[in-house]
């Protein structure tokens, strides 16, 4: 009963991890994307693509935080100050983002510096959840159930390499968004810079899948021991067709399919990192099961959860559904 | 080292907490406030109430921004500063949490994009539907929230396994014995707190004689909800000291400086805690006047400060100041929307200059009044975290204090920024105004065929885009 509870709450911290990953990525995506153009109507086109919905998509981060605290108060009193570094830098870039898509429009014409604000605090946000995922693969040291290392044990090669890999993917989700809701010169250009971050992410990809095997035995006993193996070949092969598809769909000047494709390669990457980490909610340490609730808490916790998240998932679709079709330059929500 | 951590944690979350309380304390009232517009727009079809409801949500907008970002920095920073508080009294705090963002984050979060950008997209009804989502959201959000507070102020409903708290029921860790006082008190607080800001906007405007039918609907709006609700925020305020009282008495003994358990208590108006030598400095005291308004009796004694052990007390000094602050803006706000509702009857508030400058000036106080009073019962309830359960000193994470230190600089630093530069947009709407833009005005939507809007909208914009691109 308490292990299946410990599972269903992975699997809907998963849920909200993805969740977020996919949808506050993109609109992070179009803040990195930002300097790609210094012409103010086409910045204006482009946060308008996401303004109607960065708030929600946001709020998953909330679940995520919230919701590893419902379910494994240990880990999170182990991983929170374990990584405190990279999470606070992370909300203070959100903050200086986030304001920006407000402050920016009554700011004009001196808006400038929420420009740059709003393109610093995507790319500093997105890297340190790079690194964030970085810290928490390679492992956190752990004694008497509390964290005993130092403020900078995350920051290594691998966590950097990570950072710079969640800023090519989001910018690889922004530049589809772009692709997807937008016409002309600013079609194009998302066209192009998504080609351009595909070849950076499947770099980043490659190379992370091929640094925690060799770094991380743990890691390796999980995907080549042969049982695990002829079980687990078809993520990586799923993951490289996603590339391909997204790649091709690019080409073929598709408008949602590399949207999709892209978000399948997010997911097929994710799937692979839970697999890398699973059973561990504090890698390599503290398991799922050992940091899990009591019932108690977790139960109390699921009926809130399990109720509304159907309700929350069907407002969202509501909302994008409102807001669907191409943004047009000129027009704007404000 | 381990002190200075403790220490620099607690003025970071303090810090980090006064700065967001200002935004939700705001929006909360303020939404709701919107709704009642958008209601009476759609049942009389009067413009006004439209104007209103366009300009007021801009300035939402622009508080929701800074409440929302300044919210998530709150449920990391529990973990990152606070880990052993996350452990031992997470299985009770955490599913409160995880209600307040399922049940209320998302709602607010995602039907806001609705409320801001929606005017002209989809229906009216649906626009006013989006916006009482948004109004039960942020009602919900505070609901959650200040449960968790409550609880960690009258803890109920738990016991403790292995040094750490396991829930037991969990109506009773909800509803626990200083909820439905906090509550209320918070949520009048922020109504308040926005009826002054709104009568003041109003009061600005009729001064400057702008936008006169605006201006005076704002002025009795906000009036006519402060009239009801300031005297009904003193006798809420008065029946959560009781509570307390009951519950924290070392924190009434704080608000009131009182160190001696003899007798009769008197009301101390004003003094300087001496904390040293456990008495007051230039006292002015009320007799008796205190047993009244505590005990409801001449005669009745309370606990003072020296029946508590020393390491049992809060600190004095700054809970005896910050509760004479708020009760102080409170009894303003009594006079204020008292001398407002006679000079409206006698139908001489338009023209009262001296009375609309003072209101005017108004605005910032009901803000004060809130932190003065998160203040007051944050500090009191030291060195508790949670009373009788954790210390806040075995609360704090394992961090070093250095790495704090810096974090405190950036946030103060960014948070300087933001709210600097959020403060002058906000002022800078209220100076510029109401737009005059009738609601049935067409404008272009982009759900229409896209052939159509691509005609005028695009070549519109690709004309703004090529005189900029020739510049």
């Amino acid at each position: 009963m308490e292990s299946y509870l410990a599972v269903v709450w992975g699997l809907l911290l998963g849920l909200a991890i993805v969740m977020y990953v996919i949808l506050d990525g993109f609109d992070l995506g179009i803040g990195i994307l930002f300097p790609t153009t210094r012409i103010e109507a086409e910045r204006d086109q482009m946060m308008n693509t996401i303004a109607p919905f960065w708030d929600g998509n946001e709020t998953w981060l909330v679940l995520g935080g919230g919701g590893l605290l419902v379910a494994f108060p240990l880990a999170y009193s182990i991983l929170m100050p374990a990584l405190h570094v990279p999470i606070l830098v992370m909300l203070l870039g959100l903050v200086l983002r986030g304001v920006a898509f407000e402050f920016r429009w009554v700011a004009k014409p001196n808006h400038h510096w929420w420009d740059r604000a709003f393109f610093w605090g995507s790319t500093i946000a997105s890297f340190a959840q790079g690194c964030v995922l970085g810290g928490l693969l390679q492992g956190v040291t752990v004694k008497n159930n509390e964290f005993a290392g130092g403020p900078f044990d995350w920051l290594t090669p691998f966590s950097l390499i990570c950072g710079a890999g969640v800023v090519a993917g989001y910018a690889l989700l922004g530049a589809c968004w772009l692709n997807f809701k937008t016409v002309g010169i600013l079609q194009d250009r998302g066209r192009r810079c998504a080609k351009g971050a595909l070849v950076f992410v499947l770099f980043f990809l490659a190379g992370v899948s091929l640094w925690t095997p060799f770094e991380f035995p743990r890691i390796a006993e999980r995907w080549f021991t042969p049982t695990n193996l002829a079980l687990l070949w078809p993520v990586p092969l799923a993951t490289a067709a996603a590339a391909l598809f997204a790649y091709g769909s690019l080409r073929r000047r598709g408008e949602l399919a590399p949207f999709i494709a892209s978000i399948a390669l997010f997911l097929f990457g994710f799937l692979g990192l839970g697999i890398s980490i699973f059973p561990y909610a504090v890698p390599p340490t503290v398991t799922i099961y050992a940091a899990a609730a009591p019932p108690a808490s977790s139960i109390f916790g699921l009926m809130g959860v399990l109720f509304v998240l159907p309700l929350v998932l069907v407002y969202t679709a509501f909302v994008y559904w409102t807001f669907r079709g191409k943004v047009l330059p000129g027009e704007g929500y404000h | 080292m381990i002190d200075d951590a403790v220490f620099l944690a607690r003025i970071q979350f303090a810090f980090t907490m006064a700065f967001h309380i200002i935004f939700p304390s705001f929006t909360i009232g303020l939404v709701a406030w919107i709704a009642t517009l958008e209601a009476i727009w759609l049942s009389t079809g009067r413009e006004r109430y439209y104007l209103l409801a366009r300009f007021w949500t801009k300035i939402f907008a622009i508080s929701f921004a800074m409440g929302v970002v300044s919210g998530l920095v709150m449920s990391y920073q529990l973990g990152t500063n606070w880990s052993r508080y996350s452990r031992i009294i997470g299985n009770i705090i955490g599913p409160m949490i995880g209600y307040e963002v399922v049940w209320a984050f998302f709602l607010e979060a995602t039907f806001l994009g609705i409320m801001l950008f929606g005017w002209n997209r989809v229906p009216r009804a649906l626009h006013f539907a989006a916006t009482v989502t948004v109004t039960l959201g942020t009602t919900m959000s505070a609901f959650w929230i200040l449960s968790a507070n409550s609880w960690m102020q009258t803890p109920t409903g738990f016991e403790m396994r292995d040094g750490v708290a396991y829930p037991l029921d969990w109506i009773a860790i909800i509803f626990n014995p200083s909820f439905p006082y906090r509550f209320s008190h918070m949520m009048v607080a922020s109504y308040l707190t926005v009826a002054f800001v709104v009568a003041g906007v109003g009061a600005r405007y009729q001064l400057e004689g702008r936008h006169p039918e605006l201006a005076r609907t704002m002025l009795r709006m906000g009036l006519g909800l402060a009239i009801v609700l300031a005297p009904a925020q003193a006798l809420i305020g008065d029946m959560h000291g009781l509570n307390t009282l009951h519950h924290q008495p070392a924190k009434i003994a704080g608000m009131e400086a009182h160190w001696e358990n003899d007798g009769p208590v008197p009301l101390v108006v004003l003094a300087l805690p001496n904390e040293k030598a456990e008495r007051n400095d230039y006292e002015i005291a009320i007799p008796y006047l205190g047993s009244l308004i505590l005990s409801h009796s001449l005669t009745g004694s309370i606990p003072a400060l020296k029946d508590f052990p020393p390491k049992d007390r809060p600190p004095v000094l700054p809970i005896f100041l910050s509760f004479r602050i708020m009760v102080g803006i409170g009894f303003l706000f009594i006079f204020m929307a008292g001398a407002g509702g006679i000079l409206w009857s006698f139908r001489k508030l338009d023209r009262a200059r001296l009375y609309l400058l003072a209101l005017r000036w108004c605005w910032p106080l009901g803000f004060i009044a809130i932190i003065a009073g998160w203040t007051t019962t944050e500090v009191g309830r030291q060195p508790w975290v949670a009373h009788d359960v954790l210390r806040t000193a075995d609360a704090a994470s394992p961090i070093p204090a250095m790495s704090i230190a810096v974090f405190i600089a950036l946030f103060v630093l960014v948070y300087g920024v933001v709210f600097g530069a959020g403060i002058r947009y906000i002022r800078r709407l209220i100076k510029k105004g109401p737009e005059a833009k009738p609601a049935d005005e067409p404008e272009i939507l982009a759900n229409r065929p896209i052939s159509a809007a691509l005609e005028e909208g695009q070549s519109a914009g690709n004309v703004a885009i090529a005189l900029q691109r020739a510049e």
